[in-house]
């Protein structure tokens, strides 16, 4: 929009503006990158949660097998037995992103280590995601409001949580590639360029690569091109900007395996073709009107109108069929949750058991988006004034993604860039109401506007901002209203400007009123620094808590993985004759070598490891994760550890965070909910062979296994009806102490959790559920104790093999003194009465 | 060059046959010392006919006192025994540092045992046989008495010397050989679990039998133990293969009962030789493992036409399997000849299930096509059959998909698609051709 200023000085002043807003921008991209070293510094360079491991795993594989041994990677070390087609199955935008980075890094010589790449992909990202929040917002509301809207998307706490250094998650840069797909749909509604609609759908489809938030994107896009033409937008730009993103997006999407013909199949994606074919009946509609006489128009109207109406409904009956014949109505459970909230709470247990799939709290907007949810509506307000293409988009967007997130706690991070683009909005139009009526007063009334404008920009920062919005507030109606010509832009934008004369304020009242705006902005920045630095930077490997005689460290997870590492055995059959196959014909001291690498290396693989709270099942070398843990944001759901432990220990799981198999997770929730014995059963038809339960009852740690007991629970029963929840309730309520139901005392999860417990205090008293345990004394038979941790966080069990013998069904008499005792016993035993 | 050889044989048993290695010299599982505990050492002579038996079959008898202080069957954690034979059947408690549980670690660590109890029987030797699956009646003076198949003798109305015939149907338990007379059998009976499927009834007793103490009178409530419920002699093979046998009768190992003829009441046909002799060292062959001792060395596969094993197999890959069984005869390993081994291909279940064809000399072959499933599968061989130690061997193997690029590239029926995009293509080119250029 530089270009459109004519005038000299007014182009020294942009140049001048220019450099002044790039280096804002470069000082954006330094503190969004900054913010989020805190992990680091704080802790240590390492992954952090579930899923990030999982991802670092996959990384790894790539860089080091290369991109087609990626895609057609089959794992058979997790989901034991059935194994997981990983290259089919995952995103690849992120392992692609970063290994690229590190091939890139490596091939000019700088060798960092993958992990590296992989903890710093996430800051780097949100650089460029506030780089591309300036631009989207420079396309809406003019460069001020996207210096601001940058600044504060580089510091949301929501979108920190998820980018912090070492979260390593789909995320990551899928917020990056949400934004810039926007940024890049609107640049093309602007423009009418193909060039940047080509972009465009190259831009979606990094998205779709990189998560499966991407059915947001072909959603609301289709919405706004409806909106559009409901309104009367229509133009050609709009067909430029929508027709060439649907079919290059479609194709391109079909490309990427996990979404493969889903990209046509599924209803997520069936608006974007509804608008499709309505954009081509109007964009028909629009050149027939252009050719053809008003009477001649009038009658190919109704002709047209009332085929087409035939046609459509026939179309939509047929559709409407396909969709109804399929189970789930051809939507999948996640996206039907998103329309009706309480829908995998009531069907579907596995979704419904990750905390980030409930709905939000009021604080959580507090805690994610803080003073941004007041300034929202100042911004949709803005929005209106004008109301542009561009514009409307954004409020399109903004109200979207506030439903989304009260639907799901997990899509809080997609309200955020939104967040960030009204309050930007909202905050520059604000800056440039009051800057200017501050100016006003202090200069006179004597100089002519523009040179008000022009003189408040060199007051300070925020006004380049202003006076950038002023100019885009000027262009955008022209282009608007009259979309033929660019000449008469000069006489709008006079107009405007003695409309925003008139909206001068009382000088104290605009003084005051920056005070407060920019003690509003100093309060968000102090709380995001403190939301970085304390809320979302810890990497959960050890827990800490402080009391009164000081900081307690809780290292229990890694001692259970060490113990795990060094106790069990490694390998399968399969790669054990694989390993002697390759180092046969090594000497022995070869093997001494490659052992002494394998200790050294060990360690480093567990120390990278982070835990919270471990259910799992390791079997000769298969471990299964299971957990549910629900703590603010960082949800870990029962299977989640299932991606580190394959990660970190090189075992095979039985189940992992990548939810599939829901009768594989529901098999091992039974195991969980059954006595013993059946449990045993289970397990060994699983090859399981040992058994993790995270107890945080000694410590108080409140996410363990017992507190998400009811989730396995849930599962278990959705799949076996055998396992039933009322049966785990005492009159509804869900207890462990005395007056719990005998199914729960006699449950595999409460044996394993509170085995030998009693022997800590003498009464089994639980800091978690504070209450005495109601059973107190009982024996494991087939169940053995193998390792307990310091603070007895994780407990791990061996499953005991069957027995040698069976025993018969006689008594065993205790005494050996004599043969009187034990025959008087035993006749008395034959005849009471006697 | 021999040593690599048995060390290579060693390795293989090692890695699949952890369940027989546990317990047994693979090599050689019999040829052993054996620990022989006697009441009364007068026993050494009046049943030397079944201790020279197993002397003359290679067998080192150690015999001591059951008092005796220096009794124990482990020394600085070894075992100094491979087999045990209790004829004790009064003894309360051993002398030397042996007691139940010790007896049970014996045969929990793979050692076979030969326990007789008697009338009167001890705590201990009703505690040992409880522990293996085996309930002696709990009355202590009860003896069987069987008043229509008991065995013809001088004393009239002395029922409790019972001619029993009701063997168990097993070559390999018993012998090729039949047995054709009757076994002599005084002594107290027992009952079995018929839950239990480790304990076998190796002699059970007639129907008319029942369990009483013959000097009291009947009651009138029918006895504990009556009819074919009641077995004599029963044999456990234990889950690692260690072999137990539990007869209710010491006479039944005796001199006088191997020698003696015997006529069976109400049956014209008199034995001048019991079957005793016959019964009792066809059994013990059993229990020391010089029969039905099975195992499975060089378990292979590989795909068709090749002979290296894969890591990993593709879904519809032929492949072959083998695996080598041989059962070992008392002095060496003779290949097993059955039709009844099968080789499952399993996931959580069996996907495929094939019965192995033999070549006569002890390998099992098969080929058999992967599922159209992908996950990790487990070659499984679960061979278990009455008297036989049980083969119990898997070996993982995953199974992957098709990779991107083993798909046909090109499907015969898709070439109306093929010819629409390609004639969809051209007529796009000479389309922007003509419209570019044409004005």
């Amino acid at each position: 929009m530089a270009a459109q200023e004519t005038s000299q000085s007014a182009t020294f002043r942009h140049a001048f503006g220019n450099v002044l807003s790039f280096t804002v921008l470069l000082l954006i991209g330094v503190m969004a990158f900054s913010i989020r070293l805190f992990s680091v510094i704080k802790y240590e360079s390492v992954i952090h949660e579930f899923d990030p491991y999982f991802n670092y795993r996959v990384t790894q594989f790539l860089t080091k097998s290369g991109v087609y041994d990626f895609w057609n990677w089959f794992d058979d070390r997790t989901w034991y037995p059935l194994g997981r087609v990983i290259g089919g199955t995952v995103y690849p935008g992120l392992t692609l992103t970063a290994g690229t980075l590190w091939r890139i890094l490596n091939s000019i010589n700088i060798p960092l280590s993958v992990e590296t790449v992989c903890v710093f992909t996430a800051p780097v990202f949100s650089a460029f995601a506030s780089w591309a929040t300036y631009l989207l917002t420079k396309e809406i509301k003019g460069a001020g409001a996207g210096l601001t809207a940058a600044a504060l998307l580089a510091m949301v706490p929501s979108y920190i949580s998820r980018s912090v250094a070492g979260s390593y998650d789909n995320e990551a840069v899928a917020i990056f590639a949400l934004i810039f797909t926007f940024y890049l749909y609107i640049k093309t509604l602007n423009t009418g360029s193909l060039f940047y609609a080509t972009l465009n759908a190259i831009a979606y489809f990094y998205m779709v690569c990189s998560w499966g938030g991407y059915t947001f994107i072909i959603n609301l896009i289709p919405m706004h091109v409806l909106l559009c033409i409901v309104t009367g937008r229509y133009s050609p730009r709009l067909y430029i900007a929508y027709a060439p993103l649907v079919v290059l997006g479609t194709l391109l999407a079909a490309l990427v395996p996990v979404v493969g013909f889903n990209a046509v199949m599924t209803s997520e994606h069936f608006a974007s073709f509804l608008v499709f074919i309505i954009i081509h009946v109007v964009a028909l509609v629009y050149y027939i009107k252009g050719i053809l006489t008003p009477q001649m128009f009038k009658v190919a109207v109704t002709l047209v109108v009332s085929v087409g109406m035939v046609l459509c409904v026939a179309v939509l009956a047929v559709l409407i069929a396909l969709v109804a014949s399929s189970p789930t109505k051809g939507w999948s459970g996640r996206s039907l949750s998103l329309l009706d909230p309480t829908y995998a709470s009531k069907y579907i247990p596995i979704i419904a058991s990750v905390s980030e799939h409930q709905p939000p709290t009021w604080p959580s907007y507090f805690m994610d988006i803080n003073v941004l949810a007041f300034l929202v509506p100042a911004g949709i307000i803005a929005c209106f004034l004008p109301l542009s293409d561009a514009s409307s988009f954004a409020v399109l967007y903004i109200v979207t993604s506030v439903y989304f997130s009260g639907v799901m706690v997990r899509l809080m991070l997609v309200l955020a860039p939104a967040a960030c683009i009204m309050s930007g909005i909202a905050l520059s139009e604000a800056f440039d109401v009051l800057t200017r009526s501050i100016k006003f007063h202090l200069v006179g009334t004597t100089q002519n506007p523009q040179d008000n404008a022009r003189d408040a920009t060199k007051v300070n920062q925020n006004d380049v901002k202003s006076e950038k919005s002023e100019d885009t507030v000027k262009e955008r109606p022209s282009r608007k209203s009259k979309k033929k010509d660019k000449e008469n832009i000069e006489k709008p934008s006079l107009v405007s400007r003695v409309e925003k004369r008139l909206l001068v304020l009382p000088l104290e009242t605009s003084v005051m009123a920056v005070f407060l705006l920019v003690l509003l902005g100093a309060f968000y920045v102090v709380h995001c620094v403190w939301a970085a630095a304390e809320a979302y930077s810890a990497p959960s490997i050890v827990l800490t808590s402080r009391s009164h005689d000081g900081l307690h460290v809780f290292d229990d997870f890694r001692e259970a993985y060490a113990w795990l590492s060094h106790n069990t055995e490694v390998d399968d059959k399969v790669s054990k004759s694989k390993r002697s196959d390759s180092f046969a014909l090594k000497t022995p001291t070869d093997v001494s070598g490659i052992s002494f690498i394998a200790s050294t290396h060990y360690p480093l693989i567990l120390f990278e490891v982070l835990n919270l709270a471990v259910l799992g099942l390791v079997q000769r070398n298969k471990l299964i994760g299971l957990l549910a843990a629900a703590i603010l944001v960082q949800v870990a759901s029962w299977w989640d550890y299932g991606y580190q432990t394959t990660a970190m220990a090189n075992r095979t799981v039985i189940v992992d965070n990548n939810t599939w198999n829901n009768t594989h997770i529901a098999t091992v929730g039974t195991a969980m909910s059954s006595p013993e014995k059946a449990a045993w059963d289970i397990f060994n038809s699983l090859d399981v062979k040992y058994v993790l339960v995270v107890f945080g009852g000694l410590v108080g740690y409140p996410s363990d296994d017992i507190n998400k007991f009811l989730w396995m629970v849930r599962i278990g029963g959705g799949v076996f009806p055998h396992i039933k929840e009322p049966d785990y309730l005492r009159d509804g309520q869900y207890r462990i102490d005395s007056q719990a139901t005998p199914t729960m005392l006699n449950s595999l999860m409460y044996k394993l959790s509170y085995f030998r417990f009693v022997e800590t205090d003498g009464r089994g008293y639980d800091r978690v559920r504070n209450t005495e345990i109601g059973k107190k004394h009982f024996k494991l038979t087939h169940f053995e104790e193998v390792f307990t941790t310091h603070h007895w966080m994780v407990r791990i069990y061996k499953l005991k093999s069957p027995k040698n013998r069976i025993r018969g069904k006689t008594k065993r008499s205790k005494s050996k003194s004599g043969t009187s005792t034990s025959s008087k016993r035993s006749t008395r035993k034959k005849n009471p009465w006697q | 060059m021999a040593a690599p050889k048995v060390a290579f044989l060693l390795l293989n048993l090692i890695s699949i046959l952890p369940l027989l290695v546990s317990s047994f010299s693979p090599d050689r599982p019999t040829d052993r010392r054996i620990l022989v505990v006697l009441d009364d050492l007068s026993l050494k002579s009046s049943h030397s006919l079944f201790f020279s038996s197993l002397k003359s079959r290679g067998f080192d008898l150690d015999f001591k006192l059951a008092d005796d202080p220096a009794i124990a069957v482990k020394r600085y954690g070894q075992y100094m025994y491979d087999g045990l034979i209790l004829l004790s059947p009064s003894t309360e408690r051993f002398g030397g540092s042996l007691d139940v549980e010790g007896v049970l670690d014996f045969v929990d660590s793979g050692h076979d045992l030969i326990v007789s109890a008697d009338a009167n029987a001890s705590d201990l030797i009703r505690n040992i046989a409880a522990e293996c699956g085996v309930d002696f009646d709990e009355d202590p003076s009860a003896v069987i008495v069987d008043h229509s198949s008991y065995a013809v003798s001088e004393t009239e109305g002395d029922h409790t010397l019972i001619a029993a015939d009701d063997f168990i149907q097993s070559d390999v338990i018993l012998g090729n050989k039949k047995i054709e007379a009757t076994v002599l059998f005084k002594g107290i009976g027992h009952s079995l679990n018929p839950a239990n499927s480790m304990v076998l009834k190796a002699l059970s007793a007639s129907p008319s039998s029942y369990s009483t103490n013959p000097s009291s009178k009947l009651s009138s409530q029918p006895p504990s133990l009556y009819g074919t419920a009641i077995s004599l002699v029963s044999v456990v093979q234990a889950r690692n293969a260690a072999r137990i046998m539990i007869s209710g009768s010491l006479d039944m190992f005796s001199n006088r009962l191997f020698r003696a003829g015997v006529q069976k009441s109400g049956s014209l046909n008199k034995y001048e030789k019991s079957g005793n002799e016959q019964f009792i060292t066809e059994l013990s062959k059993w229990i020391f493992h010089e029969r039905g001792h099975l195992k499975a060395v060089n378990l292979r596969h590989n795909k068709v036409g090749e002979s290296e094993e894969p890591s990993m197999y593709r879904i519809n890959d032929d492949l072959e399997f083998s695996v080598e069984i041989f059962e070992w005869s008392g002095s060496s390993w003779v290949p097993h000849v059955s039709k009844d081994v099968q080789v499952q291909f399993y996931m959580m279940s069996p996907y495929v299930l094939k019965t192995l064809s033999t070549n006569g000399k002890g390998l099992y072959h098969t080929s058999f096509k992967v599922p159209d499933v992908y996950g990790v599968f487990q070659f499984k061989v679960e061979y278990q059959k009455l008297g036989y130690t049980s083969l119990s061997l898997s070996k993982q193997i995953p199974v992957r998909p098709f990779k991107h690029n083993e798909y046909e590239r090109f499907i015969t029926t898709a070439f109306p698609y093929y010819g629409a995009s390609f004639s969809m293509m051209a007529g796009f080119f000479i389309f922007s051709g003509v419209y570019l250029y044409n004005k």
